[in-house]
């Protein structure tokens, strides 16, 4: 007998085997994408940069905890998506802030931005995003100011556009603030008002000092900079070789699908290329290099662009989405009020999502296209 | 040989390494055998003897019941038990006659026909009928139905499935290489009735060998050719292999003959051959006992209505705890409450897994990670239907895909958040004919 006739087996319905992924398995996986770039910041800025992230992320988690325990429903912070939020809503911050930024950052991302629409899966926009949008606009000069605290934490060089400032001695006071107070992007974005290039122009005695610097943006020594992550900026933006690193693992473990990268980064690339340039100096090929190596871009386009919850489901809307993600970063950073625009060019596609998703329902294989 | 293939789905591990060795042995007669009434798609056979009557191997039993339907004929010599609700592979009761041996082994009287080629069209497709074949593969389409295509759907293409992307699976690739005569002779028979030119068959690049005796039988026939595929499941759906091997794409809700192409099993095919050669009726097929907890997996050539228990008890039973029996393969196959099942004529396996197999994964909330999207091989939204199905909102599921899905499991075998895609949309499906249905 080789088994019992009244035994009953266990049914369920097909399919009876699985690839073995898991909601953990996924958003362990990209926190460890995150470690390079974690690791890259500790290194530049100190221990500092490391406990505003672990601040971040635990807070996250503990906000989540709480709240699902007061909802009644099970604790799922083992999932890590709520350890993953904290962490990418802390990379959004620089590492000059104060300690009590990320933990209203992430509570706030948590609560309001997750679990207020019912936890994982149900959100409508990222919560780091908008976790981080909550804390510009409450706290702007926490969020922005303290750029030139930065090269306190530096332990290593200084980036390049000091080192312009100590070859002009000629500088006057309003172009010296601009090269050592500013992100990159944010001296590129003051360089496009016409009217401060020629005020600085002319106070440096008539030479095209504007021209100069933004020349120096596009120089393979800033860019080297930018790649390394020797250049100032918000602790998860440090360094886009550390995070170049980690996207390549999660596409190459299929976390994370390349349509969307692909198309925001080209995107970027395309209008940096054509609409980057400033008056009189034109434009540089290496200039799209500097637009995607510089700010979030990198990591808004690898790791919060690819948001599953908050992007589209069909292939074509995904590329909407990367396209869409572009042009808003590049009209925010050329000609809008901030230097940088990943994030509310992300944060705007999000709740352009469902609209996406109704609009390119894919044709079923044999139908025919009308 | 440049390997062709369809876009989407995935890559299981095809763990085949547990059978594909075993050639194909006879299982002896076994005492008792269960013939379902229904073991096709159509209308279930009509019973033509009664309770206690004496029966013998080959004679017919059941009657299809229109054309859509099929003839049932007795597997072994013995007499009719009963006519009554038996285990069907599918794991639901079932009507079937239930005959117990006599010990005697004699099949009716065959003819032989070598020149069976050269018989009319009209000749062969009753002999098809008559012999109560259905195909192979799984699905059950009866098949003299396949082969009568309406006179405004010209057949040029005839195409061999002998994909078996099922994992675990090797009962196809076992008579590829017993059979290839038979199987070529059972092509060259199908192409004649629906008049096509061109003879394919398909074979999945992990059995080499089978694609290599296939295309040494196939060099000198100008007609025929052999099709290597990629290991890609659902390679052996009819769309998807029609698509690989023709590039020719079947409307939605069309068959194959919209495209010209007619497509049938490997197994199906030897089954046609011995029907027209030899008018024997369709009694017996080739099924693969598989799988961790099966102690010696065989290719077992076995009497159509043998128990599955039978079938296990002669691969010298199970290495341990069984957790899951599933008839056919783990990706569309039935899990059963037991193994007191029969098998039909589309049991091309059972599958034993162990007790890990056997555990229910949690349903999470839906990431919409549009994993399921990336691979469907239907190219539709699966995590979107099965949503819509969930709330009741069947308009937005049709649009998603509802009924263009073919149940694959793809999309459920990807989902991190373990939700049961398959399950829901068929919830779908069934929801959405109701509706239909009263109307």
């Amino acid at each position: 007998m080789i088994m019992n006739s009244k035994d009953k087996l266990f049914v369920a319905p097909a399919p009876h085997v699985h690839d073995k992924s898991t909601v953990k398995n996924v958003m362990w996986n990209v926190v460890l994408a995150l470690v390079p770039a974690l690791l890259f910041a500790t290194y530049f800025w100190g221990f500092r940069a490391l406990l505003l992230t672990l601040t971040g992320a635990v807070t996250a988690v503990v906000c989540e905890a709480i709240i699902q325990k007061l909802r009644k429903v099970p604790v799922t912070v083992h999932d890590g998506s709520a350890f993953l939020t904290g962490l990418l809503l802390a990379f959004n911050i620089h590492v000059g802030a104060p300690i009590w930024l990320p933990i209203v950052g992430a509570a706030f991302a948590i609560i309001v931005g997750k679990q207020v629409f019912g936890g994982l899966g149900n959100n409508p926009v990222n919560p780091a995003l908008l976790g981080r949008a909550f804390l510009l606009a409450s706290w702007p000069t926490r969020m922005t100011g303290g750029w030139v605290g930065v090269k306190d934490y530096a332990m290593s060089g200084l980036n390049n556009l000091p080192r312009i400032a100590t070859n002009l001695q000629e500088l006057s006071p309003k172009a010296y603030e601009l090269v050592t107070s500013a992100t990159p992007l944010g001296v590129a974005k003051t360089l496009r008002d016409s009217s401060f290039v020629a005020d600085i122009n002319a106070q440096a005695g008539g030479i095209d000092l504007g021209g100069r610097i933004f020349s120096s943006l596009t120089e393979m020594e800033t860019l080297r900079s930018l790649f390394w992550g020797n250049i100032g900026g918000c602790i998860g933006e440090v360094s886009a070789f550390a995070l170049l690193l980690g996207a390549a693992y999660l596409l190459y473990k299929n976390i994370i699908e390349w349509r969307i990268p692909l198309f925001y980064i080209g995107t970027v690339f395309v209008l940096s290329l054509l609409f980057g340039g400033i008056p009189g100096s034109g434009t540089s090929i290496l200039l799209p290099f500097f637009h995607i190596f510089s700010g979030g871009l990198l990591l808004g386009a690898f790791f919060m662009a690819t948001d599953y919850t908050t992007t589209p489901l069909s292939k074509k809307g995904r590329i909407i989405f990367g396209i869409g993600c572009g042009l808003l970063t590049i009209v925010i950073r050329l000609v809008g009020g901030y230097p940088e625009g990943v994030s509310y060019s992300i944060l705007f596609m999000n709740v352009m999502t469902p609209l996406i998703d109704r609009m390119t329902m894919p044709k079923a294989f044999g139908r025919i296209k009308k | 040989m440049r390997l062709k293939t369809f876009p989407g789905g995935i890559h299981p591990h095809d763990e085949k390494q547990y059978s594909k060795s075993a050639a194909i042995s006879n299982f002896p007669t076994p005492k008792r055998v269960i013939i379902h009434l229904s073991q096709h798609i159509g209308a279930p056979s009509t019973p033509i003897v009664e309770q206690g009557e004496k029966v013998q191997k080959g004679q017919l039993i059941a009657q299809a019941s229109g054309f859509v339907s099929l003839n049932q004929h007795a597997s072994i010599s013995g007499s009719v038990n009963k006519i009554g609700r038996f285990l069907h592979p599918t794991g639901s009761m079932s009507s079937a006659i239930e005959i117990i041996s006599d010990g005697q082994n004699d099949i009716i009287p065959l003819d032989d026909d070598p020149k069976f080629l050269e018989l009319p069209v009209d000749v062969l497709k009753e002999r098809i009928g008559n012999a109560g074949i259905c195909g192979m593969g799984g699905a059950g389409f009866p098949t003299h139905v396949k082969l009568s295509p309406p006179a405004d759907k010209p057949i040029d293409t005839v195409i061999l499935n002998g994909v078996e992307c099922e994992p675990y699976l090797t009962s196809d690739y076992r008579l590829m290489l017993r059979n290839s005569d038979e199987i070529i002779s059972g092509l060259k028979i199908i192409m004649k009735i629906v008049g096509a030119n061109k003879g394919m068959i398909g074979i999945e690049a992990n059995k080499p060998d089978a694609i290599a005796l296939m295309q040494k039988r196939c060099a000198k026939e100008k007609d025929l050719e052999v099709v290597g595929l990629k290991m890609q499941y659902p390679q052996g759906a009819e769309k998807q292999l029609i698509y690989a091997a023709t590039n020719r794409k079947v409307p939605a809700g069309g068959l194959p003959m919209a495209v010209g192409v007619v497509v049938q099993n490997v197994g199906t095919a030897v089954a046609i051959y011995e029907a027209a050669r030899y008018q024997k009726p369709l009694i017996d097929r080739v099924i693969s006992i598989t799988g961790p907890m099966v102690k010696t997996p065989m290719n077992l050539l076995a009497p159509i209505g043998t128990l599955y228990s039978d079938l296990v008890e002669h691969c010298g039973g199970l290495n341990g705890a069984l957790g899951k029996a599933i008839s056919g393969g783990p990706m569309m196959g039935f899990a059963l409450p037991s193994l007191e099942a029969g098998m039909t004529k589309g049991s091309s396996g059972l599958v034993l897994l162990g007790e890990k197999a056997a555990r229910s994964m949690a349903e999470h909330t839906c990431l919409r990670c549009a994993r399921c999207v990336d691979i469907c091989p239907m190219n539709l939204m699966p995590s979107m239907i099965a949503n819509a199905v969930k709330y009741d909102d069947l308009e937005i599921a049709v649009k998603a895909g509802l009924n263009d899905c073919i149940k694959c499991g793809s999309c459920a075998y990807v989902c991190p958040a373990q939700i049961r895609l398959v399950q829901w949309i068929d919830t779908g499906k069934i929801r959405y004919a109701e509706i239909q249905r009263n109307k």
